[in-house]
């Protein structure tokens, strides 16, 4: 039984130009346990279809199933499972780490005791532990994203969709992610759905990658058997794979301003 | 549930503006300096209604707060959808009713007490009016304030910047207290500027607040005020909501 499975998920948006085609058709069938990364340049509709899976914005086309409820019948059921992680995080930058955590806990229903419970545990497996006193402005960037990845694990979700969980990250604090990402899946078998325009991150991170080009699925499987299979070679690297695929090179390393 | 998630939101919300100084002073300053700088220029004036100038300007005064107060609140959310914030919540199985209400009752918090604050010096300089009557008032005030703040989260989910924010609520809010009647009673000019203003709710509101100052509780003037105010919040909170339930941007 897939975890995830949407057929056909669109999404325009009415800008004063004319509409805007993010996401025209995206199939996706996600089992537990999968870290699926979604790949893709920049503006591809990557960050427009977490937004859809994760309920926060309604499909204008196809339809989905996220850990067992209808996107469209059973939003609520949704957000109970699933976790979500924004490329701009979601903290204040004037209230205290354990604040968040505490408040993002009860969000989830948690009573008052289970939420200080469940920060101090979050706040040990993801070395958040002395600074739980801290105003998150005055974390570093790679304690900011633990933080938000904690923000989004508060309610043990059966599925966790991260989008661009390095982006601007040093490279040590980039392994460190990619460590915890799968150790998530080891120790808690939860189900990862991440978005990056890295390639050697897709490499190192993903079971199965699907290459997102202009709002489409273009290409789908494990980075070895895409490389073969578009290259003729397992050995080929991610970055002519991909050129392969798409017939333009992948965006450097972006400046781009964070999503709204 | 509904209780539980608006406690939660309005308690956080709460602790953002206790943690503000600068909101705090200001929230105090702002109610003093409209009574000092305003008030000694109505004293004494005819201004052709029952009642005491105070008992005219007092009413007038509070909603003015509200209107400008109120109207503003959206700005936070602004900043809040930048940081991520307003998603993070969203993406919780948080009621989308809690997410307004939470923050608007703070609002209303808020309001109220620079109102009591606003109250309390008129009575120093001069305000004499019955304690139903101001009592009637603040429900009056505190409804108004339910209604614009949540009108303002609806139009702040909306925009973009708060630079597209400012110049609308702007242009919203000066022709609607030019028009109400806060600063002096609509009687005073001609016809059409009064029939005119028959077509905001702050008339309404204004009138009912002023008839409750001066002591008459069962007016006509009451009950449209009490008919206005209900109406104007219900359409407003559900506004508001549903742009929690659906933003887009
Ligand atoms: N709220 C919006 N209104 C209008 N256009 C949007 C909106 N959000 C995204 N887009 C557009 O949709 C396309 C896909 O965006 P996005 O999903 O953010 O791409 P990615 O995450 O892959 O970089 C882009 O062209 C972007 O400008
Ligand atoms: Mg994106």
């Amino acid at each position: 039984m897939p975890i995830i499975s949407a057929s056909g998920l669109a999404r325009t948006f009415t800008a004063r130009t004319g509409p805007v085609h993010a996401v025209r058709s995206v199939d996706l069938t996600v089992m537990p346990g999968e870290i699926v990364g979604l790949l893709g340049p920049n503006g591809a509709g990557k960050t427009t279809t977490l937004r859809m899976l994760t309920t926060l914005l309604a499909p204008t086309g196809g339809a989905a199933t996220v850990a067992g409820c209808d996107l469209a019948a059973d939003p609520a059921g949704v957000r109970g499972k699933c976790g979500y992680v924004a490329q701009s995080g979601g903290v204040d930058p004037q209230v205290t780490v354990r604040e968040e955590l505490v408040t993002q806990g009860r969000l989830y229903r948690l009573s008052k005791a289970d939420a200080i419970a469940r920060t101090a545990e979050l706040a040990g497996q993801l070395g958040l532990g002395g600074l739980l006193d801290r105003r998150t402005a005055a974390l570093s960037g790679g304690q900011r994203r633990r933080l938000d990845i904690a923000m989004g694990l508060t309610h043990r979700p059966a599925v966790l969709f991260l989008d661009e969980p390095t982006t601007g990250l040093d490279p040590g604090s980039r392994e460190d992610l990619w460590a915890l990402v799968r150790g998530l899946r080891d120790d808690f078998g939860t189900t990862v759905v991440l978005t990056t325009h890295y390639l050697d991150e897709a490499d190192a991170l993903a079971d199965r990658l699907v290459v997102v080009d202009g709002g489409r699925v273009v290409a789908e499987g494990a980075p070895a058997a895409l490389k073969t299979e578009h290259t003729g070679s397992p050995d080929a690297s991610l970055h002519d794979t991909f050129l392969a695929i798409t017939g333009r090179a992948p965006a450097a390393a972006d400046t781009a301003p964070l999503a709204v | 549930m509904l209780l539980h998630d608006t406690s939660l939101i309005f308690g956080r919300y709460v602790r953002q503006t206790l943690r503000s100084r600068f909101q705090i002073l200001f929230g105090i300053l702002m109610p003093l300096l409209y009574l000092l700088f305003f008030g000694p220029l109505l004293t004494g004036l005819p201004l052709g209604s029952t009642g005491d100038s105070w008992q005219v300007l007092v009413p007038g005064l509070l909603l003015q707060l509200s209107l400008f107060g109120a109207s503003f609140a959206g700005f936070s959310i602004i900043i809040e959808k930048s940081t991520g914030v307003v998603e993070r919540m969203r993406v919780t199985p948080v009621s989308r009713l809690a997410l307004l209400l939470g923050r608007v009752l703070r609002d209303t918090l808020l309001f109220t007490f620079q109102a009591v604050l606003l109250v309390l010096a008129a009575l120093v300089m001069g305000l004499r009016a019955p304690l139903p009557g101001v009592l009637i008032g603040f429900a009056f005030v505190g409804l108004l304030t339910v209604s614009l703040a949540s009108l303002s989260y609806a139009l702040a989910m909306k925009v973009r910047t708060p630079q597209e924010f400012g110049p609308v609520v702007n242009s919203l809010t000066m022709p609607s207290m030019l028009l109400s009647g806060l600063m002096l009673p609509m009687t005073l000019g001609p016809v059409w500027l009064d029939v005119l203003s028959h077509f905001t709710p702050f008339r309404y509101l204004v009138d009912a607040v002023r008839d409750a100052y001066t002591g008459r509780y069962a007016t006509a003037h009451m009950l449209y005020g009490v008919l206005v105010a209900l109406a104007f919040a219900l359409l407003a909170v559900t506004a508001g909501t549903r742009v929690f339930r659906r933003a887009g941007a």
